[in-house]
């Protein structure tokens, strides 16, 4: 095998790509071609490392060195600079974002300390499109060890040993969902990976099946062989070209090296996987809607019982999974269900991966142990709130969850804690929202989601959402009565009893969760006919506060409907009944004159 | 098959195991609304009217899809039940066109039923959008009003029992739901071939059989069993008598095995109603055209037959 003195290694993944990665990776090529290193120093294309608002990104090793932002420009001098001359670019390097310091090294960056990589342990270090990558850092060991070694029953043991939970969502034991579909009886079983990931904002599973599709497979063929299943699905969203093109490139290599197909390994353990392009609607990604799809008809859930583990897909006691429960899966055996479940707390053990968007400095995927404090989440790893603005709270679990105020930013981050604050881990979507955002409208927001998604089969959730959402709308535009909290509550309480499948039962969560913590915004549009954080346009009036005028009259020459008049030199006025609040005289006024509320 | 025994609305009792808490609060006399379930056709689990409460269960499970367990305690009409199943209705008639008066269902309408039942008006608490589809009158057959529509699945469970004919199904999200054939298309254009299987699960005024519209109230009508006797599948149609006389015939919700066509249905109304004078309409190339008995039935030299019998 060929020996190289450095490595670089450069994001491959999506969100990468768009920023210009691939052009990237061909200067550097091109570069490293022409001053002769290319037999010394080897480009290596990885997935995603979960800091994507900072791409493209390259990691130059062995050092280690974090470079964040690079453009094509700076290829020639990190070749002449880094790898000729041991020189490392500082301007290219990550600044913390209070210090300003430059930090050189990947695991001194704070998005980076506070995380503990498991389920994303290969990714942005291997090549995803290299097996022997994968196989390099114990890869498929697990899978050996568990056929070879353990027999169905005892690898059922040992996942339920490990205490590993349900990534997807709900949150299920994963040991004891194989246990069902292992003694569900018939000779027929199917493994499903659920790779549908709809919730807007999240893409760890993306991101997974980008940078290390085999820990997928792997953990899959695991979960194949406990339940006894000789066939398996993974079902990706059409969207996500490139993990589909990696998943496909990972099966092929797999199955050439006789780790996937008939007679696995010698052992005579047989699983074939095949891939179903998802059609794309956020209801899909709810099993028995999922396998619905995998049939052929229309992605709609079913009531559960049955449920999956005794009539699945096409009839058949079927086993399902989330992405990243997957990828959990060859770690446990490979060092051990206790080493696994030393991470975390008394019930939810491992690790999860969070999608960080909103209001937050460093935004991306962290992937943290269970128990840590949302605290740390969003203050170390996310780096704060942008622009020094206050927090308000913390949407978890995407559109079926609920928000957190600050005052429950220190409860430790686990499936049971989150459920008992109103809100749920759900695929692990974190969006933080500042002292900007308007609650009522945040709710509107997630529930006009739900509402479009809503497969439209039970009553309660295609004709309740709507009405809720409705009322969301008159409070926002500043039409409300006190009668709509309740409403809210009561309608919301019964589609949470009585629709069909999860889409429904948490879609008036951003709602509930909303009004029991902030009920005092919603009550400020209903009985003040006013938005606190000056979001609803409806409720907003513009004013000029005269102490600070200084009547330069930039306002009045932007103002489109002549709203503003004034003397020069002499504090200007709004006229509120002309005012169609478009904003712009508050974006022109140097003195900050102007006030929105 | 073994029994078990559970508690239905503070009554103990004991059923054969396997069947469903909808099935076991019938067999103890109670009766629980259901729009969705037809037994022996589907049981989706969508319409949520026959939500029951169950003693430590954390939701509201619907009775039609949930199987009785040992020991289970199940209340049947619960304050927390009525509540739900009148928000549920509520929740339907806020998005219905409020049609009593003229609808030819009126009077055996399981929505008009249950509004009355657990006391539902209108204006609801959840006035707003109403949907504003355009209703198929495209055929001689069936009449459409997706507006009345609410949604139970039974017309696309019951068409696609039939192999090939499979003619509608769910279409659109969220509220924009509606049952449409392929490509939304009006009947006229699509594979169905008016055999109106589907208006004989309809439990609302959303499908109706276009040959009865305006010749009478549901109350007014009364029915005669008929066997048909153009194929050995022997469906079953209704012969609708108002004071004495045929007014049409219709089709009677089938049994597995029957798949009830149009030919049977105007044979059947050839036969019993004398009266009836027009020709009957065949579509021909997307358009409905006036064909002689014969050639609608396929039956040339038979109809001199019946024409014998009639007599
Ligand atoms: C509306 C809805 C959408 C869902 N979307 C996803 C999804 O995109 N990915 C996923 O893994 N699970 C999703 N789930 C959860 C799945 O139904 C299922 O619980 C999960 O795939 C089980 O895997 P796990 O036990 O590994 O979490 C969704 C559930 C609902 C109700
Ligand atoms: S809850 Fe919503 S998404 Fe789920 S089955 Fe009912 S209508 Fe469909
Ligand atoms: S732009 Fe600001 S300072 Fe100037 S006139 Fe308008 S409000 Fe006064
Ligand atoms: S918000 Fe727009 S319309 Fe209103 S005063 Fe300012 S510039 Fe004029
Ligand atoms: S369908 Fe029923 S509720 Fe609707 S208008 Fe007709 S009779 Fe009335
Ligand atoms: S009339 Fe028959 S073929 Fe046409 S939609 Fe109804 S059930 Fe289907
Ligand atoms: S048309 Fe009738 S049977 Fe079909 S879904 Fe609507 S209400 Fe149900
Ligand atoms: S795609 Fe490069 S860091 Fe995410
Ligand atoms: S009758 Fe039970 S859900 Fe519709």
């Amino acid at each position: 095998m060929q020996l190289y003195r450095a490595h670089v290694l450069v994001c491959g993944g999506t969100g990468c790509v768009s920023s210009g990665s691939k052009k990237i990776q061909e200067a550097i090529v091109d570069e490293l071609a022409k001053q002769n290193l290319d037999k010394e120093i080897k480009v290596v294309e990885t997935g995603c490392h979960g800091f994507c608002e900072m791409g493209p990104i390259v990691i130059v090793y062995p050092e280690g060195t974090f470079y964040c932002q690079v453009q094509v420009d700076d290829i020639a001098e990190i070749v002449s600079e880094h790898l000729v001359k041991g020189r490392i670019v500082q301007r290219l390097l990550f600044k913390a974002p209070l210090t300003e310091e430059q930090v050189p090294s990947y695991k001194d960056i704070a998005f980076y300390r506070k995380q503990h990589r498991v389920a994303l342990r290969n990714c942005g270090h291997i090549d995803p499109e290299h097996i022997q990558e994968y196989i390099a850092r114990d890869g498929y060991e697990g899978l050996a060890k568990a056929l070879t070694t353990m027999t169905p029953q005892q690898v059922i043991e040992e996942m339920k040993k490990s205490g590993l939970r349900g990534r997807g969502g709900g949150g299920f034991p994963t040991g004891l969902k194989w246990e069902f579909a292992s003694k569900s009886p018939g000779p027929k079983k199917y493994i499903i990976c659920n790779a549908d990931e709809g919730d807007p904002g999240a893409f760890m599973d993306r991101s997974v099946l980008e940078g290390d599709p085999h820990s997928v497979l792997e953990g899959m063929l695991i979960g194949a062989y406990a339940i006894g299943a000789d066939e398996g699905y993974i079902y990706v969203r059409a969207e996500y070209p490139l993990a589909i093109k990696r998943l496909k490139v990972a099966i092929a290599q797999a199955e050439e090296l006789g780790l996937l197909g008939d007679n696995i390994l010698g052992t005579g353990f047989s699983c074939r996987l095949h891939i179903k392009e998802g059609a794309g609607a956020f209801v899909c990604g709810e099993e028995t809607a999922l396998m619905a799809s995998i049939e052929g008809s229309r992605g709609m859930p079913n009531p559960r019982p049955p449920f999956p583990a005794v009539k699945g897909l096409w009839e058949k006691p079927s086993n399902i999974n989330n992405v990243e429960t997957y990828a959990n899966v060859p770690v446990i055996f490979l060092h051990g269900a206790e080493k696994f479940a030393s991470m975390g707390t008394e019930n939810s053990k491992g690790t999860k991966v969070f999608a960080l968007t909103g209001k937050l400095r460093n935004t991306g995927l962290a992937e943290v142990p269970m128990g840590i404090s949302l605290r740390e989440i969003i203050f170390d790893i996310g780096g704060g709130i942008m622009e020094d603005k206050k927090f308000k709270a913390v949407q978890i679990g995407g559109p079926s969850g609920g928000c957190i105020p600050e005052e429950h930013l220190d409860t430790p981050v686990d499936y049971d804690s989150l459920i008992a604050l109103g809100a749920m881990m759900g695929s692990g979507g974190l969006v933080v929202m500042d002292e900007t955002s308007c609650m009522v409208d945040v709710a509107r927001f997630f529930l006009n989601f739900t509402q479009k998604e809503s497969c439209g089969k039970c009553t309660p959730c295609r004709e309740g959402t709507k009405r809720m959402l409705e009322i969301l709308q008159k409070i926002c535009d500043g039409n409300g009565v006190p009668e709509d909290i309740t409403t809210l509550e009561t309608l919301g309480a019964v589609i949470k009893n009585t629709a069909l499948c999860g889409l429904g039962q948490t879609a008036p969560n951003p709602v509930l969760a909303t009004l029991r913590y902030f009920r005092h915004e919603y009550e400020a549009h209903i009985n003040d006919k006013k938005c606190p954080a000056g979001v609803c346009t409806a409720l907003l009036e513009y004013k000029i506060v005269a102490e600070n005028c200084k009547g330069c009259g930039a306002c009045a020459r932007v103002c489109p409907v002549g709203a503003i008049t004034g003397e020069k030199k002499e504090p200007h006025e709004i006229d509120t009944s002309k005012c169609i609040k478009c904003g712009s005289c508050i974006e022109k006024c140097k003195f900050n004159a102007i006030v929105k509320g | 098959m073994a029994n078990i025994t559970l508690t239905i609305n503070g009554q103990k009792v004991t059923v054969p195991s396997g069947i469903t808490v909808l099935e076991a609060a019938e067999m103890c006399g109670y009766s629980v609304p259901t729009f969705c379930h037809e037994k022996d056709l589907t049981a989706p689990g969508a319409c949520r009217i026959c939500v029951v409460e169950i003693k430590g269960w954390r939701n509201l499970p619907p009775s039609c899809v949930t199987t009785v367990a040992e020991g289970m305690e199940v209340e049947t009409e619960s304050p927390a039940v009525i509540e739900a199943r009148k928000t549920i209705l509520e929740l339907l008639v806020a998005n219905h066109p409020l049609d009593c008066m003229t609808c030819e269902k009126s009077g055996d309408c399981k929505l008009q039923d249950y509004a009355y039942r657990y006391g539902v008006t209108s204006p609801t608490p959840y006035e707003g959008e109403k949907k504003q589809f355009a209703v198929d009158d495209s055929n001689p057959y069936i009449y459409r009003d997706p507006n009345k529509c609410i949604l139970c699945g039974k017309c696309v469970a019951i068409c696609r029992a039939v192999a090939d004919r499979n003619v509608i199904d769910y279409a659109f999200r969220g509220f924009n739901t509606k049952i449409a054939t392929f490509m939304d298309t009006e009947l006229k254009d699509s594979a169905c071939v008016y055999c109106n299987r589907c208006v004989t699960v309809c439990p609302v005024g959303a499908l109706s059989d276009r040959n009865m519209m305006g010749k009478g109230r549901t109350w007014e009508l009364e029915k005669e069993e008929v066997t048909c006797t153009f194929c050995e599948s022997g469906c079953k149609f209704d012969v609708n008598y108002k004071n004495g006389k045929v007014v049409g015939v219709t089709a009677k919700n089938p049994s597995a095995g029957r798949p009830l066509c149009l030919k049977g249905r105007l044979g059947t109304e050839f036969m019993k109603n004398p009266d009836k004078t027009d020709l009957p309409l065949v579509n021909k190339d997307g358009e409905f055209v006036e064909v002689s008995w014969e050639e609608a039935l396929g039956i040339g030299p038979i109809v001199e037959k019946i024409n014998a019998l009639k007599k």
